[in-house]
């Protein structure tokens, strides 16, 4: 096994804290601490965008580091911490059901990205192995957390770390996307994040709380009268 | 290169513009302006393909696929304006939403035209992806426009579903990517399409049977197919009608084209390996499936625009089928039945909406008596339904025919369930259709000021393309057929 050089064992290190920060997201049930726990990933694959900038001869990747940690670890968290406010959610602490379970689910997810990527670069380095395997890893527990968390903003927490975890995979293994596409996936994650307020205000409006749980009147069979 | 400027530049400046435009009057106008002169450069730029075969340049590439589609787009853009005019101002009118509200529509009407029309053109599949979640984000916030609980859960049930699977086809783009940056050395150029596709046969295959997956769930989603299809009927039901026209005859077709591109891309890739047609295999299961289910699905609705967006399904799925079971007449069905498809449902959502104005509901249990109370909407209905069940002589037969044939050939014991299928949607769209254009009016049920020029526009194509299929269309879908499979069919 080649040894990795140092900038690589911080970029998995790096990566690796992304990972448990995505845990703490899914169990994290006071609202707040769990926009604080986002922020702090945006910044940590902010870092990540740096390191590999500085390992590899990539200049852009500078721009996409900056870019990274303005949204995701400054304007989203900033956004949705105006939003939780006004919509009186600051001290809210979301019932979570059977979290033991969903974080057993997200350990066999983890394996479950290992276990996929393992075959796929068998020839590559160990290093973009891992990362793959990681990013991976935090875009499943993204999904797991919007399936599992009944409240709204969770859900979008939820989303927002799947982007990460897309970027995560992007910037590291593949010393980052051509800069159009950066650009239009940071605009469109930008437009989401304010329609997702736009939402909020309409949810809670229509069913008078943001938990989803509520939003039930679409169903298969009956239409309501 | 003009010409696709233009198709681009006018609805973008088209949709700045209804943004500030106040007066619902004008709107509806310029809206229709706007969605003219796309059609006339659309048209422009496919007389251009004509002649040259391929236009690319500048991160766009144009060719035999995809110009017909941004025909298509630009057309239905067109006729379904002409209908939204009167049909918002009524809504308008009634106090069911605010003139903001309207102008909201107008300019989101035009947004989705434009990144429907980019990620048609495009040649990046980083930009695709960006223009279809896009096309998820300009339409979200016209499906909740009513405001109703119904319709900001069907909303957020899209932008949810719609965002997680638009995520995980990003997932795949990256590690398209990452397979590509193995082969292609200017980085820049390892998400170009016809780069990638020229040397689809150096992609490591482990990696894109992975990536497939991933991108096939994630556009997938998009396309409707079974099990990701929990959005789809509740986004065309809960939002105004000629949206729910757009969707269905546009969103969808894209979304499918997408799929298209890349499996043309792994069929590359795994040529060599144990398993060549992976991708086709996956498109027909995920095709059948979607296609059994809906047809099911329909003997079980009660609202009308429910009904009709499981009908897109169970076509979506059949198209889907098609293209997985590859080969020239396959293809060229399935390239004629996206078209015939999105002609006829978007002329049936548009029925729908004036049958939902004179009825006042959405239920099917109380629209009664079209034909008595206004028979250009009932017949149009009736005739609608007939094209979109597979009748001759309309269009879709034709497509339809085309597919059973071909599946005939190569795949024998996947006819029963083809036919099948066809025979349950058939029983579960006539059930419900039957009683809401025969019979007696209920009390009281008032004909509405209706546009019917969209409608027989589209249904006059349709039939006409049942009956002979034009010259230059043909040569078209040809070419297209000779892209996606390597042979003619002609």
């Amino acid at each position: 096994m080649n040894q990795l050089s140092l900038l690589q064992q911080i970029v998995l290190l790096l990566a690796a804290l992304a990972l448990f920060l995505s845990f703490v997201l899914l169990a994290q049930a006071r609202l707040v601490a769990a926009i604080h726990a986002f922020a702090w990933q945006g910044v940590l694959v902010a870092a990540v965008t740096l390191v590999v900038g500085l390992a590899g001869s990539t200049h852009h990747l500078y721009f996409s580091a900056g870019l990274t940690l303005a949204l995701k670890g400054l304007l989203i968290p900033w956004m949705l911490h105006r939003l939780a406010r006004r919509l009186n959610l600051s001290r809210h602490t979301e019932l979570l059901y059977h979290p033991a379970l969903v974080i057993m689910a997200a350990v066999l997810l983890v394996i479950f990205s290992y276990w996929l990527v393992e075959p796929m670069v068998e020839q590559a380095l160990v290093f973009t192995r891992n990362i793959i395997a990681v990013s991976l890893a935090v875009v499943l527990i993204g999904l797991l957390m919007m399936v599992f968390r009944r409240q709204a903003v969770a859900q979008v927490l939820g989303f927002m770390s799947m982007e990460n975890g897309l970027f995560l995979a992007a910037v590291s293994a593949t010393a980052g996307m051509p800069l159009v596409v950066e650009l239009g996936v940071a605009f469109d994650v930008l437009v989401a994040m304010v329609l997702f307020g736009v939402f909020f205000f309409q949810i809670s409006e229509s069913i008078d709380s943001l938990n989803v749980d509520r939003l039930n009147r679409l169903t298969e069979v009956d239409v309501s009268p | 290169m003009t010409a696709l400027l233009l198709i681009l530049l006018t609805p973008l400046l088209g949709g700045l513009t209804l943004a500030l435009v106040r007066a619902p009057a004008w709107a509806g106008w310029l809206n229709l302006a706007v969605s003219v002169t796309t059609l006339g450069a659309a048209s422009w730029l496919a007389w251009q393909v004509a002649e040259l075969n391929v236009i690319s340049g500048s991160g766009f590439r144009v060719d035999a696929f995809n110009v017909y589609l941004v025909v298509l787009t630009a057309f239905v853009g067109v006729t379904t304006s002409i209908f939204s005019r009167p049909y918002m101002r009524h809504v308008c009118a009634s106090g069911k939403i605010s003139t903001t509200s309207l102008r909201v529509y107008h300019s989101m009407y035009q947004a989705f035209m434009l990144t429907m029309l980019v990620a048609l053109m495009t040649d990046n599949l980083g930009v695709l992806w960006v223009a279809i979640e896009g096309a998820t984000l300009a339409t979200v916030l016209l499906v909740s426009l009513y405001r109703t609980p119904e319709a900001v859960e069907a909303a957020w049930k899209y932008f949810i579903l719609c965002g997680v699977g638009i995520a995980l086809a990003l997932f795949g783009t990256v590690l398209t990517y990452f397979a590509a940056q193995h082969v292609v050395a200017d980085s820049s150029a390892g998400l170009t399409w016809s780069t990638l596709y020229e040397r689809a046969h150096e992609l490591d295959p482990t990696v894109m049977r992975i990536a497939f997956v991933f991108l096939l769930v994630g556009y997938g989603t998009k396309v409707g197919l079974v099990p990701m299809h929990q959005w789809l009927p509740d986004a065309h039901s809960e939002g105004p009608t000629p949206m729910s026209a757009v969707l269905s005859g546009l969103l969808l077709n894209v979304a499918l084209y997408a799929v298209v591109r890349l499996k043309m891309l792994v069929d590359g890739s795994l040529a060599t390996t144990a398993t060549p047609h992976l991708a086709g295999m996956l498109l027909m299961g995920f095709g059948l499936v979607s296609f059994t289910v809906a047809g099911l699905f329909l003997h079980r609705q009660r609202d009308i625009k429910r009904m009709f967006s499981y009908s897109s399904i169970e076509h979506m799925g059949l198209m889907t089928f098609a293209f997985g079971l590859g080969g020239s007449l396959a293809t060229f069905g399935a390239l004629l039945h996206m078209l015939v498809h999105s002609l006829t449902k978007s002329a049936i959502f548009i029925t729908v909406g004036h049958a939902t104005h004179i009825a006042g509901t959405q239920t099917i249990e109380r629209i009664r008596g079209l034909i008595r109370t206004q028979p250009a909407v009932g017949w149009s209905l009736l005739l609608g339904v007939v094209a979109i069940a597979g009748f001759p002589p309309f269009g879709v037969f034709t497509s339809e025919f085309l597919l059973l044939t071909a599946t005939m050939q190569t795949q024998p014991w996947f006819t029963v369930a083809l036919v099948s299928g066809l025979a349950i949607a058939f029983a579960g769209l006539f059930r419900h259709l039957h009683p809401m254009v025969y019979g007696a009016a209920p009390e009281g049920q008032q004909p509405v000021a209706a546009n019917m020029l969209p409608v027989l526009l589209h249904l006059g194509l349709v039939l006409w393309l049942g009956l002979s299929i034009p010259d230059f269309l043909a040569i078209w879908l040809n070419r297209a057929t000779e892209l996606i499979t390597g042979a003619r069919l002609l």
